[in-house]
């Protein structure tokens, strides 16, 4: 067969690698923002106890590979009676993860307002509730773009390292042909592709929305 | 009689056989670093240069490894090579070659965004006094462009070593395939070894990447100070 043709065999099994791709990055990424965003708000008011919880659970799942903490849920986890379906595994991985990548970058974007406006903000009399809220979240949320922008193709690479329990997303799809019909140029030259039409025009889009959400940062 | 599973780390010599592993990992990840960030900082000089053809090779370079997911990167060399470049390399130095090409990109990119920060007076005062193109990088930029990028090369190596988790995908022996071993042989004896291997390795990579990231966020703290003022 040419190569041609193994390709166009292989492409309905890729389109549903493809989408499976995109749905598990779309709900990892969702969960990782609500996760991030609520560790770096406990983190920027100091709530009492759960600001340390959340530190602790920052620096835990961002100093550690995600290979380790899926192989930790899908094979470590049921010795404990606690078990969960390769696909959810995958997605409670992909936000542990995701989660305190997305808090660094709200962090980072609260941290980088520069000092001059919240001074100007406390020496107006702004309670702590309301320089957050009219001061240092506006434009924190505007400097953590970039930040957010990097996370969300990390993100979706990251769902490559999912083959390892077996989710048929993209990688695994390809690595399974393979296996079948030694066919590696054609699936591996498919595979690329695949993730150059999700990342390409996705990396495009988010730097369009730095550039426009860069009015936000005023002072810098 | 199941033991508890704590125990199948202290049987026999598995706790010195995933210390083996470790090393294999960490010997990857530091070969790959090294060599990498050399070549990095070369691309990343290169890349500043006036010269279309060559910034666009060296950018288009960055951005394929850029988009290509680092698993998919092992097996594009780990299928490849062999078959249509007739080139075969055991697998930890394939691995070694992929992390080294793909951290020159990344870093690359940290260097020439370090070198543009650097203020233009900087360059027009070296240019003014009379030093060459080598000299304004050697003695002006590259020295002020350092200081901007360490924070962004610790968390570069933060990144290589967690990934080499990869490296079990294909059939390094290192940390996690050494684990593996030890669990599958020791299933019948100790149930829930699986949980302290795991748990172990997990462990080791948090004792590895925390200190280098902590290092990193204290450095970038300072910056933001001094620029703050």
């Amino acid at each position: 067969m040419s190569s041609w043709e193994i390709i166009q065999q292989s492409l309905p099994m890729f389109e549903k690698g493809f989408v499976l791709t995109l749905w598990l990055s779309l709900i990892g990424i969702i969960g990782s923002i609500i996760v991030g965003l609520i560790c770096s708000l406990l983190q920027y008011f100091k709530v009492p106890v759960f600001h340390q919880i959340a530190t602790i659970y920052v620096e835990i799942s961002r100093n550690t590979p995600l290979l380790i903490q899926l192989f930790f849920l899908y094979y470590a986890f049921p010795v404990l009676g606690i078990k969960f379906s390769a696909q959810v595994c995958g997605i409670i991985g992909l936000i542990f993860l995701g989660g305190s990548y997305m808090a660094e970058g709200f962090t980072g974007g609260f941290n980088g307002v520069a000092k001059g406006q919240v001074e100007s903000g406390k020496a107006i009399g702004l309670s702590r509730w309301q320089l957050a809220r009219y001061v240092v979240f506006p434009q924190g949320f505007s400097l953590s773009v970039p930040a957010m922008a990097a996370n969300v193709i990390f993100l979706i690479k990251e769902t490559s390292i999912f083959t390892v329990i077996a989710i048929p997303e993209l990688t695994n799809t390809a690595l399974d042909l393979i296996g079948m019909y030694y066919r590696s140029n054609e699936y591996l030259f498919v595979l690329v592709v695949a993730y150059a039409i999700i990342l390409i025009p996705l990396s495009i889009i988010l730097t369009l929305i730095e550039k426009r959400v860069r009015y936000g940062s005023f002072g810098n | 009689m199941a033991h508890s599973g704590i125990s199948v780390l202290l049987e026999g010599t598995n706790f010195t056989r995933l210390l083996g592993g470790l090393f294999v990992t960490i010997k990857i990840a530091a070969v790959a670093l090294i060599t990498g960030l050399i070549l990095g900082v070369i691309l990343g000089v290169l890349r500043t240069f006036k010269n279309r053809l060559l910034r666009l090779i060296l950018r288009l370079y960055l951005e394929f490894f850029r988009i290509v997911p680092t698993v998919v990167l092992l097996f594009l060399f780990y299928y490849i090579l062999p078959r249509q470049l007739n080139f075969n390399l055991p697998a930890d130095q394939l691995a070694t070659l992929v992390f080294a090409l793909w951290v020159a990109a990344e870093m690359s990119d940290i260097v020439r965004g370090a070198l543009i920060s650097v203020p233009k007076h900087q360059r027009e005062s070296g240019l003014a006094i009379g030093l060459n193109r080598y000299q304004l990088y050697r003695y002006v930029l590259i020295p002020q462009a350092m200081t901007l990028e360490i924070p962004a090369t610790i968390n570069l190596a933060t990144r290589v070593i967690k990934t080499t988790s990869l490296l079990m995908l294909i059939s390094v022996m290192d940390v996690i395939n050494v684990g593996q071993q030890i669990i599958e042989a020791n299933n019948h004896t100790h149930p829930t070894g699986v949980f302290w291997v795991y748990g172990l390795i997990f462990l080791f990579y948090f004792l590895i990447d925390y200190p280098l990231s902590w290092w990193a966020k204290r450095l970038e703290k300072r910056r933001l100070e001094r620029a703050n003022g």
